[in-house]
């Protein structure tokens, strides 16, 4: 293990440690903390120019009430979550199939797409802008939900499918040579060998995609255009534009729509991570 | 279920096996070739046109490549670009020495390992919100540190020899946690017995971290650079949300002056801006050109 245990140190250095832990992570967090707090200080204390002290009161439950009644807020976690959660079903799905074949096939080409998958993943977005938005229109899905999820799953399927692909190539690949030497059919052991060894895998994936679907902003404002299909990254934006020099409301509103992705990455933790490290490294 | 071989027609018995790959691969080929590898070349096409998005395009050549030759805005942008590719970069020695400090089983150790992750799980736009009242003048947490220990009173963000720095460091915030935890990763995989053998052989400290604990976290290393030479390079959401390119064009990026050329009040000079596109693309595929040529012999040792 590097560095050395902190075991092995002498008390005064442990003690040192334990004392520091808390002391960095409220420095690293502090930015995070003022909003926090922000979110729950009555708008008197801003007027009053009490920025940093302890709140006056505990005005939570005001600011956040206000901002789900004077705002379209939660129409726009609602347009998150519709695109959000049909994306990650969409991506997961197609990505398994891809995945599959990329890993268990010889043909010709195979590394090759296995790449073409794998820098589409980088490029930038503006390349694809103008394009993907003249198409949306063309397609009658500017400014819709759905305009959203068909982008969002064919761009994701570049970064499922290293993901998946890295994933099958780790499994003993003499179980799918048996099953083929028996006579069982592609899809067979597709869908009852492969898959379901694959459930960490789509359970990792899951949650991953989940969260950069949801922060997504670029997109959220290129294809979209009204209050309707308005995603909540984008929506706050605007709500910020109208709530000038409100912090309470702003911070208040941040919260709101950091959470989803916070208390997903905080159930499914080990998963989270496991997906980070994963589709990156060899499974 | 092996033992009554289904009545499949010969032809499909015959080149399942060449056939079966491309069938797994129709749908996410068709999606990612409609959305990703055609668009590319669509921008590409675009950019020799002058085009305002709805009217018809005119065939200009290389006009407006010829215009960026001369544009101010396009060079800031690419300073700026280049800045963030530098500065960015911190994110991997900074996410390095973080992973380090957590390193440690103590009570307690996975929460705060979580929280140390946190900024990277949460939307660029709510990083933004909050760097921008961190450093609001007045009231902001970062303007009050700075006037208690300096004396100086000034506002990053409408300053523009600070603004693309103060947009870096926001962008550092999630981007060191992401190293972090890739580097965390990446310990949690070290041989020990290797550990063990050096620390016998007197090696400790900073000769140990450099030449048995780094080589064996290159593979994080090279994930971690990944990660960020693109975030880099990709940055949008913070210029956006923080300044939306100002003070005067000042913290603009390329991506951002795309956008700003492409799609917003300024105007829709589609052509134009799918060229700026078009630069910033062939920037990015150097770098993924190299990441490739990597991976690829990676691929062939396997």
């Amino acid at each position: 293990m590097f560095p050395a245990p902190i075991q092995k140190a002498s008390p005064a250095a442990q003690l040192g440690y334990k004392l520091v832990l808390p002391i960095a992570l409220i420095l690293w967090l502090l930015p995070l903390i003022g909003v926090a707090v922000t979110s729950v200080r009555p708008a008197s204390d801003l007027a009053a120019g009490n920025y940093f002290g302890v709140p006056s009161s505990f005005a939570g439950f005001e600011n956040y009430s206000a901002v789900f009644r004077n705002s379209p807020i939660g129409w726009y976690i609602l347009n998150s979550f519709k695109v959000t959660i049909p994306t990650v079903i969409g991506a997961v799905a197609i990505s398994c199939l891809t995945g599959f074949a990329l890993a268990t096939y010889k043909f010709k080409g195979n590394l090759v797409l296995f790449f073409l998958f794998v820098a589409g993943n980088f490029i930038p977005f503006q390349i694809l802008m103008v394009p993907v938005r003249d198409m949306t229109l063309k397609m009658g899905l500017y400014d819709t939900v759905m305009g959203l999820v068909l982008f969002h799953v064919a761009f994701q399927t570049g970064f499922c499918t290293l993901f998946m692909r890295n994933f099958i190539k780790g499994l003993p690949f003499a179980l799918i040579e048996s099953a083929r030497v028996e006579g069982v059919s592609e899809w067979k052991i597709f869908r009852h060998i492969v898959l379901p060894l694959m459930r960490p895998a789509i359970a990792a994936l899951s949650v991953l995609i989940f969260t950069f679907v949801w922060n997504d902003y670029f997109w959220a404002t290129v294809l979209v255009q009204s209050q309707t299909a308005m995603p909540v990254t984008a929506g706050l934006y605007s709500l910020n534009g109208q709530w000038v020099a409100a912090w309470h409301l702003v911070s208040a509103g941040s919260i709101v729509a950091a959470l989803p992705p916070v208390a997903m990455f905080f159930l499914m933790q080990r998963h989270f991570i496991a997906g980070l490290t994963l589709g990156a490294t060899k499974g | 279920m092996s033992n009554n071989a289904p009545a499949t027609p010969g032809f499909w018995k015959k080149h399942q096996q060449g056939l079966a790959p491309w069938l797994f691969l129709l749908p996410g080929l068709i999606m990612f070739v409609v959305y990703v590898v055609l668009p590319i070349f669509q921008s590409i096409w675009i950019s020799f046109y002058d085009w305002d998005g709805l009217g018809p395009k005119t065939w200009i050549g290389l006009g407006n490549y010829e215009e960026l030759l001369g544009d101010e805005a396009f060079y800031v942008s690419l300073k700026n670009n280049l800045l963030w590719l530098v500065l960015y970069l911190l994110a991997i020695p900074m996410g390095l020495a973080v992973a380090l400090f957590l390193n440690q089983t103590v009570t307690g150790i996975r929460l705060y390992k979580s929280l140390f992750f946190f900024p990277f799980v949460i939307s660029q736009v709510v990083v933004g919100l909050i760097f921008t009242w961190f450093y609001a003048p007045n009231f902001g947490l970062f303007s009050a540190l700075l006037k208690e220990l300096t004396g100086l009173d000034f506002a990053v963000l409408a300053d523009e020899r600070f603004v693309t720095f103060g947009i870096i460091v926001a962008g550092l915030w999630p981007q060191t946690a992401y190293c972090m935890i890739l580097y965390l990763t990446g310990l949690n995989n070290i041989n020990p017995e290797q550990v063990e053998a050096a620390r016998m052989d007197g090696a400790k400290g900073w000769s140990l971290l450099w030449h048995i604990i780094l080589p064996q976290l290159a593979p994080a290393s090279f994930i971690a650079m990944v990660v960020t030479i693109i975030g880099a390079l990709r940055s949008f959401d913070l210029v956006s949300i923080m300044t939306a390119g100002g003070p005067y064009g000042s913290s603009r990026v390329l991506s951002f002056y795309m956008y700003e050329q492409a799609l917003s009040e300024y105007g829709f000079r589609m052509g134009y801006g799918a060229s700026i596109a078009v630069v910033l693309f062939l920037i990015m595929m150097v770098f993924i050109t190299l990441f490739i040529v990597r991976m690829l012999s990676q691929e062939r040792n396997a």
